[in-house]
């Protein structure tokens, strides 16, 4: 009602206003966040050439006859080639694993942060906050002096006399899933303690005045009331995860197959912008469903509905 | 209480796996020797050494310059989205608007640059614009994905506020944009510098994005650290690299400081009027009892 009166007020006074207010936003992400995917969609049809862009239109207009030529072969190359289908499978069991071991680790640290005094949560989400704005290239850096064959780890390892010889860590799929976990964590424990804090805790009480064990009630009650916190926290893991980078190509190995590392190979290493895209577009058909999962449970917070 | 006790050790354990690695980085940029493994005693060396390196300064001012126009607008942006998202609920495409606002937080970054990449070159073609890559096109990748998180945090702060103050003011005959400028921004502010100051350092930080949409010449700081880290672990770079940390610690810093203040001042000017509403109240009937007398 509230807010009826105030978009009437809005539609009133400022005829436009309104439009505007929408429109601005509404334009800058059409224009580039949105018309993009299709000029991706569009190239994934076209070949690759040796021209400046490196890449074939895929329509021409001669002689009053509008040609399209779509060209299905960068799609069936990628149905074909076996690597380009182990990249997808690896990223998709990384980002898997990644998050539920971020799930694993960062629920019990939401919820202890949640349970604590209330000034000392605002510096507990803070330094939890902290790494998040610092470049995970710098993060992951920090890793490759400790995991390497002569870093700190092996070192120390070695001097406690664990073991007799360095461990290869640095370059394995293991030192991935180190340098993923570290750098997502505090992205899976932000929402999850955005959503526990805010759980009515005379439910617990109640719960254990009825007689209910500390676990059954923790899941029973507070498991399934912080069901937005968990998918928000686990696509914010997951859906990058999938497209990373940066990680895989530092902490990695020959063995570590992702498809965030073979489509920048393609891109920048052969120049093929075309294969590139259709990379693009069978990761984002792959991704669309959880990202529609998340963009629902935003929507819901953004609405302030529970 | 055993389970609170578990969960305190984790968050306990958790920290430590957060931070050490980031102190272990800070304390080996310090290191004399050039065995990065090697400890050799302390030095300031390789800080000293940055400075000779003009390549690198060069890419650190076009990062920070780029940061400062990412800053601006995209809490510009994001403000305007977070707005439209909590106050207007009913328009054509609402879902539509809410899925492109909030989809640049989980895009892989890979495709929003490639994506955008393209984006440029065909408009290259067609309009002419841009001629060539650089500064203005980060700063549209940039923006763009910056403003989703400024959207994120300036909404959760607009859905708290309290409307009846914009109404009262708008039922005293303010407009629209006056009621958003003189009192909603102020309410907010504390959420858009902390926006803004993210998307600082979320700009500092991006090399997948910048690495796609750059153009010759105009290398940030980030893609500089990167193709020295690809060949291993170098002490300048640890130099580098602990003075980003510092740089964004200072950053965050600052956010929580003067969003903490904020918080305290308003609260401290609630209860004030709520006080003084109170003693208001109680005064009250004394002097409309004094009126009669007086006259």
């Amino acid at each position: 009602m509230n807010m009826r009166k105030f978009k009437r007020r809005l539609n009133r006074i400022i005829p436009g206003g309104r439009q505007l207010v929408i429109g601005v936003p509404f334009i800058w992400l059409f224009l580039f966040f949105m018309l993009p995917f299709f000029i991706v969609l569009k190239i994934s049809f076209a070949e690759a050439d040796v021209a400046i862009p490196p890449y074939t239109e895929i329509y021409s207009y001669a002689e009053q006859k509008l040609q399209l030529l779509l060209n299905l072969g960068n799609y069936a190359m990628l149905g074909d080639d076996e690597l380009y289908i182990a990249a997808y499978l690896g990223s998709l069991k990384m980002a898997l694993i990644s998050t539920i071991l971020c799930l694993a680790i960062g629920y019990p640290m939401a919820y202890a942060i949640a349970s604590a005094r209330k000034e000392l949560q605002t510096v507990l989400v803070l330094l939890i906050m902290m790494p998040t704005w610092t470049a995970i290239l710098i993060r992951v850096y920090a890793w490759m002096g400790i995991l390497s064959n002569n870093g700190l780890l092996n070192g120390f390892l070695m001097s406690m006399g664990l073991i007799d010889e360095p461990l290869q860590i640095l370059n394995t799929n293991l030192a991935v899933y180190i340098g993923v976990v570290y750098s997502y964590l505090p992205f899976m424990i932000l929402p999850l303690y955005a959503n526990l804090v805010k759980h009515d805790t005379s439910l617990l009480e109640a719960a254990s005045d009825l007689g209910s064990s500390t676990f059954n009630s923790f899941w029973k009650i507070t498991v399934p009331l912080s069901k937005n916190g968990i998918i928000a926290g686990c696509m914010l893991v997951f859906i990058p995860v999938v497209g990373e980078f940066v990680i895989p190509e530092l902490l990695g190995g020959p063995e570590t197959l992702m498809i965030g590392k073979v489509l920048w190979q393609e891109f920048f290493n052969n120049r093929d912008w075309p294969v590139a895209s259709a990379l693009a577009v069978v990761m984002l058909a792959i991704l669309i469903v959880p990202i529609i999962l998340f963009n629902r449970s935003q929507a819901k917070e953004m609405e302030g509905k529970e | 209480m055993k389970r609170f006790r578990f969960s305190s050790l984790m968050l306990v354990v958790g920290l430590l796996f957060i931070y050490l690695p980031m102190l272990i980085l800070v304390i080996y940029s310090f290191n004399a020797s050039k065995l990065v493994t090697v400890w050799g005693g302390w030095s300031i060396k390789w800080y000293v050494g940055l400075m000779d390196n003009s390549q690198l300064m060069g890419s650190v001012v076009r990062s920070l310059e780029i940061a400062c126009y990412t800053a601006i607008a995209a809490v510009a942006l994001g403000t305007l989205a977070a707005f439209v998202l909590t106050r207007i609920t009913h328009f054509k495409g609402r879902t539509l608007f809410g899925g492109l606002v909030t989809a640049p937080l989980v895009m892989p970054e890979v495709i929003t640059g490639l994506s955008l990449l393209l984006l440029f070159v065909a408009m290259a073609q067609m309009i002419g614009w841009p001629q060539e890559r650089g500064i203005v096109t980060i700063w549209i990748a940039h923006t763009t994905f910056c403003a989703a998180y400024v959207a994120v945090v300036v909404s959760a702060r607009l859905r708290e506020l309290d409307l009846s103050i914009e109404e009262a003011a708008m039922d005293l005959g303010a407009r629209p944009w006056k009621v958003f400028f003189l009192i909603t921004i102020p309410m907010i502010a504390p959420s858009l510098a902390a926006g803004g100051m993210m998307s600082f350092a979320l700009s500092l930080d991006d090399l997948v994005l910048a690495s796609f949409v750059s153009g010759p010449g105009s290398t940030t700081l980030p893609m500089e650290v990167f193709s020295a880290v690809r060949l291993g672990v170098k002490p300048e770079i640890n130099a580098v690299a602990s003075l980003i940390l510092l740089a964004v610690s200072i950053v965050t810093f600052l956010v929580w400081f003067f969003s903490r203040r904020a918080e305290e001042n308003r609260k401290r000017a609630i209860q004030q009027a709520i006080e003084e509403s109170a003693a208001d109240s109680w005064k009250q009937p004394d002097v409309r009892r004094a009126q009669p007398e007086a006259v």
